[in-house]
């Protein structure tokens, strides 16, 4: 009879681009339990709306996190105009949709490559941050910006692009997609990839359903849950098809990020074709007084910017729910009875996004 | 846009027995949130099906327990220990109890109703004459017009 040991994962390792902690608990090289623990860098964002007015705070949801800074952008102004009855220029709205695509993009590739380096493939992560200097290229070019966009305000957007701007936009993605196909073929194709991935850290359509499992994760298990289908900002005129496989391993997690990064190329080359003309903000009167849950599909998953106030300047409630925080008990339920080896490939297809975590 | 959400606000005591059915129908649990009012918690627990969006809410005192849902949904566990962890709020009966070690902050328990300023909800000014409300309604309207 093996005794128990724990081994202490994180909240530095080498795998980890960011701090999170778990304690396994292992038999042999079997775990037993994962106990998680945040907080590593727990910067309490969320209490700043005592500090900073509802407008000043876009600024603060823009810095949440680094890969999804424009999403959380977007939630948060899509709850403050709701609560507000602000109707948002339609230019706005596909301006919105095509950064929000990028970022998307910028973080599926990204990922790829951190895969890429977590199983030893070394030029693989080169060739995939290659990829995605592209990506940071436009978002320079379109916003002045590379990571944290702050394009995003309560009323639309900052800054406007022409129609030129955004032809070369769809000509750039077009050249990238060929690029982007011969990397996905060694994703899909290689034997190695294949084998470290394939058949690791099984969740069942039921098991992911009922643990709460969003985004790529939840996809990659068979369910089709994609909250662009409900049709926020201008996904409600392109078609929005979410990118579902069924095998529910590691290696499905990785096929459908690669099959969004497709989709969401198709989706910005159908925002461009039907963008109208038009102002892209709307002035802001008054404060906001009552309460919105507001939903959008991150990279990662759905999240849910919550926003409640009383007529004051200050909000008095902001809470945001992070796909990965959402995705931790399924991650615990994988972890169990999986190989110590395979650990850091199983966290890593979860895609964790812990600054998302410690807002 | 305009999602449509449903807000129902509902007893302590109920709670279990509608999140069972809710279970039972087939919703999924979205979130568990946590707001601090002036001197009471308001708990928003969020379900979703087929992207319909409801949410059930208690308002609970802060010697008052909670009851939890880990027996019928397992994964709220952690926004549970979130709950306990942040807001101080006792929950009681969770399947996966961390006590205490899932959040640890510098300052215990951030989000009670100790350290919490809510902020001043504006003053009513219905019983002023009616030129002199407009005049400080556009002073404060745009606070990103003073920015700019």
């Amino acid at each position: 009879m093996a005794h128990k040991n724990i081994i202490p994962f994180g909240p530095q390792h080498p795998v980890l681009p960011e701090p999170i902690h778990f304690e396994l608990v292992t038999e042999d090289e079997k775990i037993i339990d994962a106990i998680p623990s945040i907080s590593y860098v727990h910067r309490g964002l969320e209490r700043l709306v005592e500090k900073r007015d509802f407008i000043d705070y876009v600024h603060i949801a823009d810095r949440i996190c680094g890969l999804c800074s424009f999403m959380h952008c977007l939630g948060y102004c899509q709850a403050v105009e709701e609560i507000m009855a602000i109707q948002v220029p339609e230019r706005a709205l596909y301006l919105r949709t095509i950064w929000a695509e990028l970022s998307r993009i910028h973080s599926h590739i990204f990922w790829l490559g951190v895969a890429a380096d977590a199983f030893g493939f070394e030029s693989l992560f080169m060739q995939s941050l290659r990829l995605r200097e592209s990506v940071l290229d436009i978002f320079e070019e379109t916003t002045g910006a590379r990571v944290i966009l702050g394009v995003c305000k309560v009323g639309g957007v900052r800054r406007d692009m022409d129609a030129e701007t955004l032809e070369g936009i769809v000509n750039r993605l077009t050249t990238m997609k060929g690029d982007l196909e011969e990397l996905s073929t060694v994703f899909i194709n290689d034997y190695s990839i294949k084998h470290r991935l394939a058949g690791v850290g099984f969740i069942s359509k039921e098991d992911a359903y009922a643990l709460g499992c969003v985004g790529p994760m939840a996809r990659a298990s068979g369910l089709a849950l994609d909250m662009r289908t409900i049709g926020y900002a201008a996904y409600k005129y392109l078609d929005v098809e979410p990118m579902v496989e069924s095998a529910g391993d590691c290696y499905a997690r990785c096929l459908v990020r690669i099959r969004e990064n497709f989709h969401s190329i198709d989706l910005i080359r159908q925002a461009v074709s039907k963008i109208p003309e038009g102002p892209v903000d709307v002035k802001v009167k008054g404060t906001p007084n009552g309460e919105y849950f507001s939903r959008i599909e991150q990279p990662r998953g759905e999240v849910i910017h919550y926003v409640k106030g009383n007529g004051s300047k200050f909000l008095q409630r902001f809470r945001v729910r992070v796909p990965t925080f959402s995705n931790i008990p399924a991650m615990i339920k994988v972890l169990k009875g999986s190989d110590v080896a395979d650990v850091p490939n199983i966290i890593l297809t979860l895609d964790p996004c812990i600054s998302c975590t410690e807002r | 846009m305009s999602e449509p959400q449903e807000i129902i606000p509902i007893g302590k005591n109920d709670l279990v027995g509608m999140v069972a059915q809710l279970f039972a129908e087939g919703y999924r649990l979205v979130q568990i949130g946590c707001t601090t009012l002036p001197s009471t918690y308001e708990l928003n627990y969020s379900f979703d099906k087929d992207y319909r969006f409801k949410n059930l809410r208690i308002t609970v005192t802060p010697d008052e327990e909670v009851p939890s849902i880990t027996a019928i949904w397992p994964n709220a566990f952690l926004y549970e220990n979130e709950i306990h962890d942040l807001f101080g709020l006792t929950v009681k009966n969770i399947a996966i109890d961390y006590h205490g070690t899932l959040y640890r902050t510098a300052i215990k328990t951030p989000f009670s109703i100790e350290n919490v300023k809510a902020p001043e909800p504006p003053k009513q000014k219905a019983e002023a004459p009616e030129q002199k409300t407009e005049a400080p309604d556009q002073q404060t309207d745009s606070p990103e017009q003073q920015k700019e």
